[in-house]
């Protein structure tokens, strides 16, 4: 369903530049789940990014679902967002004026699908139901990554990106929330693309793929 | 510190902030310490009596009189004074005895040759400006340049005086020299003489309040403007946030590092108080002819439409604006002082202290308010008047942002969509860092939906009022009583009525008064301004049984329907009061007849004449050719009334310009809030970004938000205009003016109002908004990296 082909990126200006991606390809089917890992600053979270449809690219093309990436503009690149994909980042990424409960739905009714009950399990299983009517300021960084997580879920995406959704988290905690994922993954029928930097948790996820000077191994 | 290169902008509204926060507050200083500055220089220098003058009401004094007061032993000095017209200016001519007048060294100044002044052609004494403008003037004697002489007087010897407003042989009054002049009874000279006391003192006393309504102006604006600089150094301080970070890190004492702030914060508030101080002069300049004749109009006192520079004006608007700074920057070097070497996330800090802090402030605010209520229920007078006002006013503000926040809430409730929910909750999360220009803008609406209800209301009242007081088709001032007698018997076959308007001096209730007396006519019965009477009003009045007072004296004195005035050793009851707006002092109305009887032969040379309109231009020409009357002798009710409109509207030049420009502040404010919570925000969208809105989706959001948080302020202001409205007309008035009006309502003015607050807020949300559109996803993803 996801089809990165030879894509290159680059940061800086012509008189400095970065190249970060030098042809990336990778394919994805639905359902699957995908590990992609690589040193700091190899460039995950760019490509991530990119398949996420957050930012433009240099050359190469990424298909989702039959579409193309260079031909969309901003609201199309925004509506693939809202309804076909979701993102869990490092961190930062729960809107502060809203509830951890308003958070887990939030998403989900933007694509259209608010569920609820399905909302509901999803906390309960990642253990944030006490935390509901908090605000995230007042959230451990664990316990953001969490919320950001069940938020993902809850929308019911065809695919989900992670950029090291368990960083945050300590060995066992992060184990505990990564098999919770992996499950509620499996249940929702989503494909997951996931980044780390623990061989760990490469490992029990299906496929791996690794990126060093700017191409996928 | 290199910041301001890369942040020029931030600088400039820093510098603009203050500069127009000094700029407003110096302006009304400005004005306020030249037009008092007019009343001293007329008062004091000049009327160097014992502060008593002999007059005669309605008339004037023969030359002869005088003599006879000379060589009965009395110590006095003769004065002729008029009005003449000369290049197209009116002046006020002033002759005096060069021997006898106390002020005449003075006035004289260094011109050595005494004889001079006083023989030949003589000479004229002006302020220079005056002079200058005269110079060219023909068929003027010389003119010597004295800044001692008030604005738009000439002095000048007796004889020249005569000559030049054509009066020779009589004089408008006698200056008292002696201070034992309490018994001293002119009456036994001429009919019609009095000793009064000089009214110059009062000059001061009524303009107090008029006074008093700038400075609170000025301090509103001077209070809007220092939420523009806090605002502007929050976002100063917030932007280097991590450069303070990082130097306190690589061991930079605080103490150092406040030094150093603190002494460029007091730099650029000398400079930008500087700037402020250019402005404000430059406003106030423009702004003070309007003060000068409204000042004129309204309470005759003499100030001058051009502003002179004095130093400690700019030594008071300087400190002004550095204390500004100070209380604006204290707070951002206080945060300063407990900002944790160790990142923390900027957000969630003040978005915590936000929450609790609005509920405290609206506590503060109610407490305000009913501190302000206290004082003006345990004191009165008007400072109490404007503890009540300023209780209102910041117990509002303060009670705003819970107010709001409360709106936003039940919004955010009723909303249905996830983009509605989150625009209202995060227009609630914004509160905080809004409050205070929302606070501003609050202020701004409401003082402007207050000052305009007031001017509005009291328009309506006055013009009403003109039509009915100048019933009138034509009014008539002859020269004399002879004259006056000639007028009546020539007029009586060709008008309808012949209505005369004489007066006396008296003392009511310990004030001096003056009491008119009228004859039993229609024009009474159907159109005098009654506010309060009793049912047989005009036949008690001409039967010489009671007593109709204006309202000033009503209030003041607190006298009331059927309460017995004593005075000229007779007791009438009230029978009525009456509205009269645009004078100061208590008047009362009998009939004609016990006028007479009272105070005599009173001058009979006023009168108001009836008329079918149309014949009004044709009796006017007529009574022009047969008789030679003084200049404005004849006047029609057209041209009075449009003098008073004209006063009037004066009247309130200066509070409309007042308005808008806080209104522009207060717009200002929200600008430079709106940009110092730019820092902070892009952590707020970024996650809304990536879950599916466009970039031009947020940005609208962020405009819709602005215009939501001005329109609700707009709404809080409209109800707290109007107590103030209410307090300006039924407190303020009645203290400064004596006289209450009622309130009209204008509900088309508010909805203007309420678009320009709207349209302030679009324009200050209006670049934010660009910019948020213009953002590109590198910025926002940075957002989600790892390192912040
Ligand atoms: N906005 C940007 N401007 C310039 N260079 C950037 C930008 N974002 C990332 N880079 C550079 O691109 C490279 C890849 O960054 P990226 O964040 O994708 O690395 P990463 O593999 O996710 O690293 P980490 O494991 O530390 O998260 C880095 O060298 C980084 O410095
Ligand atoms: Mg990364």
């Amino acid at each position: 369903m996801l089809k990165i082909d030879t894509v290159t990126k680059s940061y800086g200006n012509a008189a400095q530049k970065h190249e970060v991606l030098r042809g990336v390809c990778v394919e994805l089917a639905a359902g699957e789940t995908l590990a992609l890992t690589g040193e700091s600053g190899s460039g995950k979270s760019t490509l991530l990014h990119l398949a996420a449809a957050l930012d433009g690219f240099d050359s190469g093309e990424i298909v989702l679902n039959g579409i193309a990436y260079s031909g969309l503009d901003d609201r199309g690149r925004a509506r693939l967002r809202r309804e076909t994909l979701a993102l869990v980042f490092q961190q930062f990424s729960l809107v502060p004026s809203l509830t951890v409960a308003e958070n887990i739905l939030f998403h989900a009714r933007l694509a259209g699908r608010p569920d609820p009950s399905w909302a509901a399990e999803v906390t309960e299983r990642l253990g944030l139901a006490a935390l509901a009517q908090r605000w995230p300021e007042a959230l451990s960084g664990g316990q953001q990554q969490r919320v950001a997580i069940a938020r993902a879920l809850a929308a019911r995406p065809q695919l989900l990106l992670a950029d090291e959704p368990t960083g945050n988290l300590d060995e066992d905690t992060g184990t505990r929330v990564l098999d919770l994922m992996l499950d509620l993954v499996r249940e929702t029928g989503a494909a997951l693309w996931l980044v780390t930097h623990s061989d760990a948790v490469a490992r029990r996820v299906g496929r791996r793929v690794h990126l060093s000077s700017g191409v996928l191994s | 510190m290199s910041h301001w290169r890369r942040q020029p902008l931030q600088l400039v509204i820093l510098g603009l902030g203050l500069a127009l926060a000094t700029a407003l507050w110096s302006a009304v200083q400005a004005i306020n310490a030249e037009a008092r500055a007019s009343y001293s220089q007329a008062s004091e220098q000049l009327a160097a009596g014992t502060g008593a003058v002999i007059d005669r009401p309605g008339s004037d004094i023969a030359v002869e009189t005088y003599a006879r007061m000379r060589r009965a032993g009395w110590d006095v000095a003769p004065v002729l004074q008029g009005r003449i017209a000369v290049a197209g200016r009116q002046l006020t001519v002033v002759g005096i005895d060069v021997l006898t007048h106390p002020a005449a060294a003075v006035i004289l100044g260094d011109t050595a040759d005494l004889s001079e002044s006083v023989t030949g052609e003589g000479r004229l004494f002006a302020r220079p400006d005056l002079q200058t403008a005269l110079a060219t003037t023909p068929g003027l004697p010389p003119i010597v340049s004295n800044p001692a002489i008030p604005p738009g007087e000439v002095w000048t010897d007796l004889s020249v005086a005569e000559r030049l407003l054509n009066r020779a042989g009589r004089l408008s009054h006698v200056l008292v020299l002696q201070s034992d002049h309490e018994a001293l009874e002119p009456e036994s000279f001429a009919s019609g003489l009095r000793l009064r006391p000089e009214g110059s003192q009062d000059t001061a006393q009524l303009t107090r309040s008029f006074h008093l309504n700038l400075t609170a102006f000025g301090f509103l604006a001077f209070g809007v403007g220092l939420f523009i600089v806090h605002g502007a150094i929050g976002l100063a301080f917030e932007q280097r946030r991590t450069l303070f970070r990082t130097l306190r890190a690589l061991g930079v004492p605080l103490q150092k590092l406040v030094l150093v702030l603190s002494f460029e914060l007091l730099g650029l508030a000398v400079f930008a108080g500087a700037a402020g101080l250019v402005l404000g002069h430059v406003l106030a300049a423009a702004l003070l002819p309007d003060v000068a004749a409204t000042l004129r109009g309204l309470y005759g006192a003499p100030v001058e439409g051009a502003l002179g520079f004095r130093w400690h004006w700019a030594v008071a608007g300087l400190s002004m604006a550095v204390g500004g700074a100070v209380v604006a920057g204290a707070s951002a070097l206080v945060k300063l002082r407990h900002l944790p070497i160790l990142a923390g996330s900027t957000v969630s800090v003040w978005a915590e202290v936000g929450r609790v802090g609005i509920r405290r402030q609206a506590m503060g605010g109610v407490f305000l308010a009913a501190l302000g209520a206290l004082v003006f229920v345990v004191a009165d007078g008007l400072v109490a008047g404007f503890a009540l006002l300023a209780g209102l006013l910041l117990g509002a503000a303060l009670c705003l942002p819970l107010c709001l926040a409360g709106v936003l809430k039940l919004g955010q409730v009723v909303a249905r969509g996830p983009v509605a929910q989150w625009v209202w909750a995060d227009a609630r999360a914004q509160l905080p860092g809004l409050s205070l220009a929302l606070m501003a803008l609050m202020l701004a609406l409401a003082t402007n939906v207050g000052v305009s209800t007031m001017v509005s209301s009291f328009r309506l009242t006055f013009t009403g009022w003109l039509d009915q007081r100048l019933a009138a088709e034509i009014y008539v001032t002859a020269r004399d009583d002879t004259q006056g007698a000639e007028i009546t018997s020539w007029l009586a076959p060709r008008v309808q009525a012949v209505l005369p308007i004489r007066s006396a001096t008296d003392q009511l209730n310990g004030q001096s008064a003056t009491i008119f007396g009228i004859i039993d006519h229609q024009t009474y019965r159907l159109n005098w301004p009654l506010l309060d009477a009793v049912p047989d009003v005009w036949a008690r009045v001409a039967k010489g049984q009671g007593v109709l007072i204006n309202e000033q004296m009503a209030l003041r004195q607190d006298v009331s329907l059927d309460d017995i005035l004593p005075f000229a050793g007779q007791s009438l009851p009230v029978v009525g009061v009456y509205s009269d707006y645009g004078n100061p002092r208590p008047q009362a109305i009998v009939g004609m007849d016990l006028l007479l009887s009272l105070y005599g032969d009173v001058p009979n040379y006023r009168f108001a004449i009836r008329i079918p309109a149309q014949e009004v231009d044709a009796l006017r020409a007529a009574i022009a050719e047969r008789f030679d009357l003084p200049p404005g002798g004849v006047r029609a009710n057209t041209e009075v009334k449009q003098f008073s409109k004209a006063v009037f509207e004066n009247t309130f030049v200066v509070t409309g310009a007042l308005n808008a420009l806080t209104l522009g502040v207060a717009g200002f404010a929200i600008l430079t809030s709106l940009l110092t919570l730019w820092t902070g925000r892009l952590p707020q969208i970024a996650p809304v970004w990536s879950m599916g809105l466009t970039r031009k989706t947020i940005a609208m959001v962020e405009l819709v938000r602005s215009l939501l948080l001005a329109a609700f302020t707009a709404l809080v202001a409209v109800p707290v205009g109007l107590g103030l409205a209410w307090v300006l007309l039924n407190v303020i008035n009645v203290e400064a003016f004596g006289w209450r009006l009622p309130m009209f309502l204008f509900p088309a003015d508010w909805a203007i109002l309420a678009g320009l607050a709207l349209f302030a807020a679009a324009l200050a949300a209006g670049w934010p908004s660009w910019r948020m559109a213009r953002v590109t996803p590198a910025e926002l993803l940075k957002v989600f990296a790892n390192d912040r």
